[in-house]
């Protein structure tokens, strides 16, 4: 098991939840992990219902077990003067260097320092060890920018210390990406049972794999109920409206005859099984392309009550039912 | 039974308001339509289906998409969008749409080939710097995207643009990245940077420089004298273009807030999509950006909202119940029951002697097929008052699968009602927050969009000013 895990996925597909809710399954049996949040979005905060998290790691989870999730919103510029703390104990030419906008520059513009400083942080986190000897944290998890980005996002370091050829950034950077392309690392891609996120999770996956980064898990997340199967679509078809109104009334929803309260709904009904039927058949299409992805394929169901703590227990929960973690 | 009442506790906001999207697209002054909101709302097709339906309301329209997914690219029959707009094939009526994909890369070579002598171009496009500066680090995309609206505005060559905006971290970036490409392409640190090759200039700068080729020193530690040899050089080259980059960003931002120009801010209805969206409402408020309205993507309705899921369930348990009903005791369980409804007069008492002593569920699968479609007519079905005729014992063979179906049925349309209050009440919310933001809301199709027609469709759902989610106010 990867102790560094990435979590990237196509916008509006959850991989904010996913990525939480590993972390807590992860948490389970006494383990440490932390979560890190690399775009200050404040999700992680959000999920866990809790104030806006600072730039230090703090503990927002207790999984079932014992085990503990420890949560950190990385703030790039707060990175970078840390770093140089570290180094060159700058002091007050962090600050003069921040007035000039140096800060600034580098972590906004200057080329994929930001990211190095990102990912640097993580990679920190996941060698750091106490006094014992041992890694203080069991798994790091980390919420990552989103399909279209995270090659680029992950693989700054190589195209970094290409332009930096010497000094301290160009270490970094190479030191980054020793963790980032072995085993150490597993990225895993969120997605939908829809066309566009499946396309840009096979696009995303052949871009990591052309980089070299490891690949690792497919999570098919907010998955519907399987309401009606096949059968029940062709059925569907085939049944008189007559009969399907008989059956409502016999369910207690009024008249059968026409424009009874009964017959009224089974137009209305029946549009809605058309709907999922289409639904159905691009979803059965959907699983078909992830399948030939040849990856573990995993699915999250979608909760009907929508996203909260407790949900977010649930999917851990759901998680480590399907042996992720 | 009565209506369920927290139901009608949601309903009590007042409506929002509607935004009428016709009248925007048609309007000769509107110039610039820019989409924002958070990834995966549907923003880049929002912004086709807009220029789609500007077109064949007769505009001339460009749209400008920053990284469609191919598909989309392909609904406009285009194989691949570039720099240039490309024209769109099979609009109807008198107007154009033309489509292109930011480049920005090639924007930005553009912006330095244009600004600079051929021998310094070249330098600076050669640049290991500029080179990854402009191959897209975070903030040059935005910036870009600023640039080539600026471009496509100035050539007056457009009744309307159509812009999609980067899918930022934060759909807030593109406002900031222009400014802040800006302020340090003039700023302070670029005379730091040149401070080396400036040392021994004017005698009064002398001791300032000091200090400045000391942070210079500082940043070649950090960032590796290589690195820092290639920014310098950029930054020299560039020196002259400086002042240009500043002054187009500022006009770009000017023009975001002219009266030409309108934002909408695109969203699923989704607790995340709709915070996101509040605050760019918020802050475009605060940047005096005129805000259109909130076009709400794949919102749910229902063609029966007036059963709600509770009472679907308990009908769809109804319905199980009373197959268990026939199967053990062969008789006839719940037929048809009267309009009045609560009035139970199966048999509940009998008690289900397991599933297995069930001999009736396997007689006849052959009559499992339904009737032939509707040939019973709908006249001859009867409401309840002749519950004893209505079981008549083939009908009873035939209607368990049917029962089966309706149970499925009701069942998909409870799921349906819960989204729907799910969905009414993430809007509600934000319409209570921002009740002065109107709202177009689509309805959600089944399927992606793969053409014209998609497009259209899709605009047609934008423009219909029909609210998908039940009218708060209670209907």
């Amino acid at each position: 098991m990867s102790r560094l895990q990435v979590v990237s996925g196509k916008g509006g597909t959850g991989k904010t939840t996913v990525a939480a809710a590993l972390a807590l399954a992860l948490a389970e049996e006494g383990k440490r992990t932390l979560l890190v949040e690399v775009e200050g979005r404040q999700g992680i905060a959000q999920l866990f219902e809790t104030e806006a998290l600072p730039y230090e790691e703090r503990k927002i989870a207790v999984a079932p077990g014992g085990g503990e999730v420890f949560a950190l919103a990385i703030d790039p510029e707060l990175a970078l003067l840390d770093y140089l703390q570290m180094f060159y104990k700058l002091g007050g030419a962090g600050r003069a260097l921040k007035k000039l906008g140096a800060i600034d520059f580098a972590t906004t513009i200057a080329p994929g320092v930001r990211d190095v400083l990102l990912t640097g942080k993580a990679c920190e986190a996941v060698r750091r060890k106490d006094r014992a000897g041992r890694f203080v944290y069991d798994y790091v998890v980390m919420d990552a920018p989103p399909t279209g980005r995270v090659t680029r996002f992950l693989n700054v370091n190589d195209e970094v210390a290409g332009l930096a050829r010497i000094g301290p950034i160009h270490n970094q950077a190479q030191a980054v990406m020793r963790v980032l392309k072995s085993s150490e690392t597993a990225v895993h891609l969120v997605t939908l049972l829809e066309e566009m996120p499946v396309q840009e999770t096979a696009d995303g996956i052949a871009e990591l794999r052309a980089a070299r980064l490891p690949v690792g898990r497919v999570v098919v997340n907010m998955v519907r109920p399987e309401v009606l199967d096949a059968s029940d679509l062709d059925l569907a078809r085939t049944t008189s409206r007559a009969a399907i109104a008989r059956s409502l009334s016999a369910a207690g929803l009024g008249g059968a005859r026409r424009g009874g309260t009964a017959e009224k709904l089974v137009g209305p009904l029946l549009a809605q099984a058309e709907e999922y039927a289409e639904r159905y058949a691009l979803e059965q299409e959907q699983r078909a392309v992830l399948g030939e992805l040849g990856l573990p394929l995993h699915e999250l169901p979608l909760l009907a009550e929508g996203m909260d703590l407790a949900g977010l227990y649930e999917l851990a929960t759901e998680l480590r039912k399907q042996g992720i973690a | 039974m009565s209506p369920d009442p927290a139901t009608t506790q949601e309903r009590r906001l007042g409506p929002a308001r509607v935004l009428d999207v016709d009248p925007l697209l048609d309007d000769p002054d509107t110039r610039i339509v820019v989409c924002c909101g958070s990834g995966g709302v549907g923003k880049t097709t929002t912004a086709a289906a807009l220029g789609l339906r500007a077109a064949e309301r007769g505009r001339k329209v460009v749209v400008l998409t920053i990284d469609p997914a191919r598909r989309l690219a392909q609904s406009m029959g285009i194989d691949s969008l570039d720099n240039t707009p490309r024209r769109v094939k099979g609009v109807e009526g008198d107007g154009e749409l033309h489509a292109m994909m930011l480049d920005m890369k090639r924007t930005f070579d553009e912006i330095v080939e244009a600004h600079a002598d051929p021998e310094r171009a070249a330098a600076i496009l050669g640049n290991p710097f500029y080179q990854s500066l402009s191959a897209g680090f975070a903030g040059t995309q935005e910036y870009m995207a600023m640039e080539k609206l600026g471009q496509l505005r100035a050539k007056e060559e457009w009744d309307l643009i159509v812009v999609d905006t980067p899918p930022s971290r934060s759909a807030l970036d593109f406002l900031d990245a222009p400014k802040r490409l800006g302020s340090f392409l003039d700023g302070k640190l670029i005379r730091v940077l040149l401070a080396p090759a400036k040392v021994g200039g004017r005698a009064g700068m002398k001791f300032l420089n000091v200090g400045m080729s000391m942070m210079a020193g500082v940043l070649g530690k950090v960032l590796g004298g290589q690195l820092l040899k290639d920014v310098q050089t950029f930054v020299a080259a560039m020196d002259s273009m400086f002042g240009g980059f500043r002054t187009r960003a500022d006009a770009t931002y000017k023009l975001l807030q002219a009266p030409g120009t309108a934002f909408l801010v695109v969203a699923a209805p989704e607790r995340d999509a709709l915070r996101e969206a509040a605050y760019f409402v918020e802050r475009l408020a605060a940047e005096d950006m005129p805000l259109a309205g909130l076009v709400l993507n794949r919102v749910h309705g229902s063609g029966a909202p007036q059963l709600s899921a509770e009472r679907a369930l308990d009908a769809a348990e109804n319905l199980a119940d009373a197959r268990i009903v026939d199967q053990s005791g062969g008789k006839a369980g719940l037929r048809n029951s009267p309009e009045t409804h609560g009035s139970s007069e199966s048999p509940t008492s009998s008690d289900p002697s397991g599933p297995g002593a069930a001999p009736t569920a396997s007689d006849d699968p052959s009559g499992t097929a339904p009737a032939p479609g509707g040939d019973g007519g709908d006249g001859d079905i009867d409401d309840g008052s002749d519950n004893a005729n209505g079981s008549d014992v083939g009908g009873s063979g035939e209607e368990r699968p049917v029962d089966q179906l309706t149970a499925g049925l009701l069942r998909l349309h409870a799921e349906r009602m819960h989204l729907l209050s799910r969905e009414q009440r993430t809007r509600d919310r934000f319409t209570a927050l921002h009740p002065e933001v109107a709202v177009a809301e689509v309805a959600a199709l089944p399927g992606d969009v793969h053409d014209l027609a998609g497009l259209r469709d899709i605009g047609n759902r934008l423009a219909d000013n029909r609210p998908e989610l039940p009218d708060p106010a209670g209907t």
